[in-house]
């Protein structure tokens, strides 16, 4: 079923190991298999050592809120809906450096306009939850 | 400037002797191309030039209208220099100073660079246009529901207040002074509607932090600068405007718009412009008379004066307070023709007619002895930055 909400393709060379890993209720970061630096956005080459050999680290899902917005409409049906909601960035707790987009939800099953956005406070601590959308798992993340 | 060795293989060599626009406004119904056409000619009448003799073209990525159709139909002649510039409203000043880098090379003597945009057309809205599954970076942030460049430069925003203490006021300064600005320009979109700060702070939310007013307008029309060498610019129908520097500016690691990946998001691609910019220029920031920065929305401001060097890390706030940014008293009176918030949003080229028009004397809001005029592009994207000078 169509639910109108833009998703990622599973199936691009540079990222699938990341949305395997969320089907499996793991939050992975793209890790360089020369020099061990992380880095996110995944892609083909290590920034720092420019090694193209990758291996993908299993994290701890632990982070803190770096940012976060409400959008309201005019927004894309599916998301005007359900607006205003919140959209969050995370900082790994492991390096701060690493940072996922998500929404800040009660629990996997939990609407993203369920909490009232006054409360959301940057810096505050989050676990990373998953979350089923048609055929992907999203990351998204709970109070810790 | 630290780090850079300075040229000088730009300054002075050539200057914008011509500026031409369509009207700008809603629902106009000519075409891109046709109001691409009628910028560009304009442009060539006001330079006194004849379309036969340009020999160089820069535009954007994203423009739809093609070299091949603008010379077709303006009549332009043997065209031996063709360029374009990327990241949409980050392209400004970077093809107008593409078109003067190929006049000062020699590689053309007369080039026209030009923005023509139309708020229905195909590629105007990218963001309400995805369909099927996402397969580049925005796979990292769209799946959210941060999807408008409203969201994600409001991400920014909220960052930024929280690491400087930037408020509402700050950004209400910025929509106010440049609605001012506007409310004196007769052909600006909000050339006839005041803004008060309670107007402003009641405004609808966009994307909290981000109200209504922190947007940038929509519009139809054309835009277009036509640039040639210093030596012909002496004899020019209007007072050149000296290409004096330009820069462009890409940082390490820089994601376009969702730029949440890096050591430090809130330095952004106007620092690494303005390190070439002033490296190649005999001026600095205390020089600039009046500046056109570009404000897709109302953060940038704030951003881009903390990049170029106007103030410090964290002060772009504070530096709009007391009418700073106001015509005709503030210490830098910036989007002196009410610029994308109040003017007209054409990617920021309107921005750089603007820089031109203080140089020349007739602007609306005419800064005194505005000798020195910098125009800027998107913050957010790889940008591009240009400075005017009334001597070469």
């Amino acid at each position: 079923m169509e639910t109108g909400w833009l998703l990622p393709d599973l199936e691009q060379e540079v990222s699938a190991e990341f949305w395997h890993g969320c089907g499996r209720g793991e939050l992975l970061v793209q890790a360089c298999a020369g020099c061990g630096n992380w880095r996110m956005p995944p892609r083909p080459m290590c920034p720092a050592c420019r090694s193209t050999e990758i291996r993908w680290d299993v994290t701890s899902g632990r982070g803190r809120i770096w940012s976060y917005v409400v959008p309201h409409p005019p927004l894309l049906p599916a998301y005007a809906e359900i607006a205003p909601y919140n959209a969050i960035i995370v900082e790994l707790e492991e390096d701060p450096m690493i940072r996922f987009a998500g929404n800040l939800v009660t629990s996997a099953d939990g609407a993203i306009n369920a909490i009232d956005p006054a409360t959301i406070q940057i810096g505050e601590p989050v676990q990373v939850v998953f979350t089923q959308i048609e055929e992907v798992s999203l990351p998204r993340w709970v109070r810790a | 400037m630290e780090g850079l060795v300075s040229t000088n293989l730009i300054k002075g060599r050539t200057a914008v002797v011509g500026i031409g626009q369509t009207a700008l406004g809603k629902g106009i119904e000519d075409s891109e191309l046709s109001l691409a056409c009628q910028a560009v000619s304009a442009a060539l009448d006001d330079a006194g030039i004849a379309p036969a003799e340009v020999d160089g073209l820069a535009s954007f990525t994203m423009e739809n209208d093609r070299e091949v159709d603008l010379a077709r139909n303006v009549g332009l002649g043997d065209i031996t220099f063709l360029s374009q510039v990327g990241y949409g409203g980050g392209a400004g000043c970077g093809v107008t100073g593409h078109a003067a880098m190929a006049v000062a090379t020699g590689q053309c003597e007369v080039a026209v660079a030009w923005r023509a945009r139309k708020r229905a057309s195909k590629g105007s809205r990218p963001w309400a246009q995805t369909a099927g599954r996402i397969s580049n970076n925005w796979m990292w942030t769209r799946p959210f529901g941060i999807i408008r460049p409203v969201d994600e430069i409001a991400i920014l925003t909220r960052r930024y207040m929280h690491e400087y203490g930037g408020t509402r006021n700050h950004l209400a300064n910025v929509a106010i002074a440049f609605r001012k600005h506007a409310n004196r320009n007769p052909v600006a979109t909000m050339g006839h509607k005041t803004l008060s700060r309670e107007e402003y702070m009641n405004a609808r939310w966009i994307s909290e932090p981000l109200c209504l007013f922190d947007n940038c307008l929509e519009t139809d029309g054309a835009l277009a600068v036509v640039i040639t060498t210093a030596e012909r610019a002496r004899n020019a129908k209007h007072p050149p405007a000296y290409i004096h520097s330009y820069a462009q500016g890409l940082p390490p690691q820089h994601q376009p718009m969702t730029n949440y990946f890096t050591d430090d998001p809130l330095r952004g691609p106007a620092w690494t412009a303005a390190k070439r910019l002033w490296a190649n220029s005999d001026v600095g920031p205390a020089d600039v008379k009046v500046a056109q920065l570009y404000d897709a929305f109302s953060p940038l401001i704030p951003l881009s004066l903390e990049g170029y060097g106007f103030c410090g890390r964290g002060e772009g706030g504070p530096f709009t307070d007391d009418g700073n940014i106001e015509w005709p008293n503030g210490r830098l009176p910036v989007n002196t023709s009410g610029g994308g918030m109040s003017e007209a949003y054409v990617h920021g080229f309107n921005l750089v007619l603007e820089g031109v028009r203080q140089i020349r004397g007739t602007s609306t809001s005419q800064v005194e002895g505005a000798d020195v005029s910098l125009v800027t592009s998107g913050e957010g994207v790889p940008t591009s930055a240009i400075l005017f000078t009334k001597e070469a």
